[in-house]
């Protein structure tokens, strides 16, 4: 299966008074029509950015990207980094929509939900105002929103959250596009509706066979929905795994320590928490920047972990990491998690 | 709907007859005699006594009020005799210094008024808002820190020094403006040339001191919805920054402007005193400081002090039933 997009070697750097920001630092990875890749790290790991850089959403007067981000269209490929940017604004909505973290604030407060969706539509189909609200209707009613004639030309304060949520993916997938990217889509969400909105992302990317990146920092949702997992730490990926070898097999300790930190019923101790807090991405120090909090780095020999960024091997078919620990190290460390 | 704009009309009454009622008794606690200044330095008691009679100002001050409310609805006759005449309905009173009815006097001075304060606001609305516009999307550029510049020299003028810079250098200077003219009220129905070319100073002088004030309104309010979140929807669905900006951006930014801007023309329709001054425009400004300053014309204070204040609370009214237009979110029930 030939993949949609291809990441290779993006890196996002944004100049400020103190210095370079590395948002994110040699990101690859690729996703397949049908297939759910979600990103998992904590705030500032350069989840939300690289993605962004997917959608071309940076300021390219501000932001200094390298790398390529290839969408392979029907019409031949595309590189999202290096095409023109009125290009790439031509496939933002088309062959690639996001949905953002908070509906309460991403739809337009003056314009009816209508007005929105159909304006979307419109924009890459010819077709009357009256046929944009008729296409809009029809997607709200997809995306299980009852009463949809009536509730189109209401506006979004009118809306709960997680109905705002089902409106943004309404528009997000109004034109068929062939990339979703979710970013913490459910994060604002209560528990009860978070699990309907996935499932709904879940249905819809059967429906129109696309490939889905899912931002999130809750590992429960990981585990829920995609089929492989990016681990990102200070802008770098640390892990890309299958799901099955990320949660069995984790073979980064910071993914362990990701996994050691999910509370479990029944299991009478202490959660773990993972000592310290994240580099700052102004001059990053050399060697591995998680290794000042991890456990292990004591284990590698010759003060490895301070003096060389490890790479991103693979180690097994389809499971890369980032860490210098042997295989004998790494399993005794997966010892904590179950 | 409907009730609410029957309620804020109602409001509005009450608003404005207190108003009314303030103006009666300040002016008639203030240590000066209206019917004195009727009749020149050699006057006759029994003058000042019969004109004090012929005014209305010999009964109490609610008794004056009393009368003065029912000349708003049924007119009012002054004078005995041969000498009696009639102020129409709505009456405001008769200005004694100026021979007239005050009714007539404001007919006369509010087309004045209103071509200027109309001019003034349609030219600061459109250099305020572009310039602010542009700032904005500049930000940090040489235009933004041009804007910050005419910002600064246009509030920092006041509009009598400004004006009368206007006047000399520009208006008399190069002849743009025959002097003959100024005074003189030229309806844009009769000569519509002229009626610019009288005004068009006047309304640089008043539009330079309030488009420096909304340049940086319009500039804030541009870069703070650039950052909402619906913006970055609107990129994200693939619209063109020239749509965002026009469609997104600025519907929600300029909706506050409604609202200054709504108050502000209100201010200038109750009377521009120094432009008016200035140019020598016969317009409410100069009528109510003539009334104050010189003649002491209680009927002709409180008619233009009701006019002003009738304009304020009008036009927040409109600002609100407006804004129930501009955002969904006050269209509530």
């Amino acid at each position: 299966m030939k993949n949609f997009l291809e990441v290779n070697n993006l890196n996002v750097a944004f100049p400020t008074e103190d210095g370079l920001v590395r948002a994110t630092n040699e990101v690859s990875f690729s996703v397949a029509r049908g297939e759910t890749l979600a990103v998992v790290g904590e705030s500032g790991s350069g989840k939300s950015v690289s993605s962004l850089a997917v959608m071309g959403l940076h300021n390219r007067k501000t932001a200094q990207i390298t790398g390529s981000a290839i969408l392979n269209l029907e019409s031949g490929p595309v590189d999202v980094i290096s095409a023109d940017e009125e290009v790439v604004r031509r496939m933002r909505g088309k062959e690639m929509a996001m949905i953002f973290q908070d509906p309460m604030s991403a739809l337009h407060p003056y314009y009816s939900i209508g007005d929105q969706l159909s304006e979307a539509w419109r924009l890459y189909n010819d077709g009357s105002k009256a046929d944009g609200i008729k296409r809009a209707t029809e997607m709200l009613d997809l995306v299980g929103i009852p009463n949809a004639t009536k509730r189109v030309t209401e506006f979004p304060h009118q809306f709960s959250g997680g109905m705002r949520q089902r409106v943004m993916i309404a528009m997000a997938l109004i034109n068929n596009p062939s990339l979703l990217i979710a970013d913490e889509p459910t994060t604002a969400l209560d528990v009860t509706v978070q699990a309907q909105i996935l499932k709904l992302i879940r249905d819809l990317q059967i429906e129109f066979n696309m490939a889905v990146i899912l931002i999130t920092h809750d590992l429960g949702v990981v585990a829920e929905v995609a089929d492989r997992v990016n681990v990102m730490y200070a802008g770098r990926i640390v892990e890309q795994a299958k799901i099955d070898d990320a949660f069995y097999s984790p073979d980064h300790p910071y993914t362990i320590g990701l996994l050691q930190s999910i509370p479990r019923v029944g299991k009478q101790q202490r959660l773990h928490a993972i000592p310290g807090q994240p580099p700052s991405l102004i001059n990053l120090p050399d060697g591995c920047s998680f290794r000042t909090r991890c456990e292990y780095s004591s284990q590698v020999s010759g003060n490895l972990c301070a003096t060389k960024m490890p790479v991103l091997q693979e180690k097994v078919a389809g499971h890369l990491s980032r860490c210098h620990l042997e295989e004998s190290q790494l399993k005794k460390a997966r010892e904590a998690v179950n | 709907m409907l009730k609410y704009v029957i309620r804020r009309l109602a409001a509005t009454a009450v608003i404005l007859t207190l108003v009314s009622m303030s103006v009666f008794v300040i002016f008639s606690v203030l240590p000066m005699d209206p019917a004195r200044l009727t009749c020149g330095k050699a006057c006759y008691p029994a003058v000042v006594e019969a004109n004090r009679h012929r005014l209305g100002l010999d009964v109490p001050v609610h008794v004056q009020y009393g009368r003065f409310v029912k000349g708003l609805v049924a007119g009012r006759e002054y004078g005995e005799g041969s000498a009696r005449f009639e102020c129409p309905a709505p009456a405001f009173g008769y200005s004694f210094n100026r021979h007239a009815c005050v009714t007539d006097l404001i007919k006369e001075a509010f087309p004045v008024t209103f071509s200027l304060a109309i001019g003034a606001f349609v030219l600061w609305l459109a250099m305020g808002i572009s310039l602010g516009v542009v700032a904005a999307r500049k930000k940090g550029q040489w235009q933004d820190r041009a804007s910050t510049v005419f910002v600064l020299v246009g509030t920092s003028l006041p509009t009598f020094i400004s004006g009368l810079l206007i006047l000399l250098f520009v208006a008399l200077q190069f002849g743009l403006l025959n002097p003959l003219d100024m005074g003189r009220w030229v309806s844009p129905l009769d000569d519509p040339f002229k009626w610019f070319n009288i005004f068009i100073f006047p309304w640089a002088t008043l539009a330079l001191a309030s488009a420096a004030s909304y340049t940086r309104f319009t500039r804030s309010n541009v870069l703070e919805t650039t950052n909402e979140d619906y913006i970055r929807t609107a990129r994200a669905k693939g619209l063109s920054e020239r749509v965002i900006l026009r469609k997104h951006t600025l519907r929600a930014a300029l909706a506050p402007i409604v609202t200054l801007a709504g108050l502000d023309f209100a201010g200038l329709l109750g009377g521009a005193i120094i432009t008016e001054g200035i140019y020598n425009l016969p317009g409410l400004g100069r009528l109510s400081i003539r009334a104050v300053l010189q003649d002491y014309d209680l009927p002709v204070i409180v008619a233009t002090t009701i006019l002003a204040a009738s304009f304020v609370v009008i036009m927040n009214l409109v600002v609100d039933i407006a804004y129930a237009y501009i955002d969904p979110r006050v269209r509530v029930q």
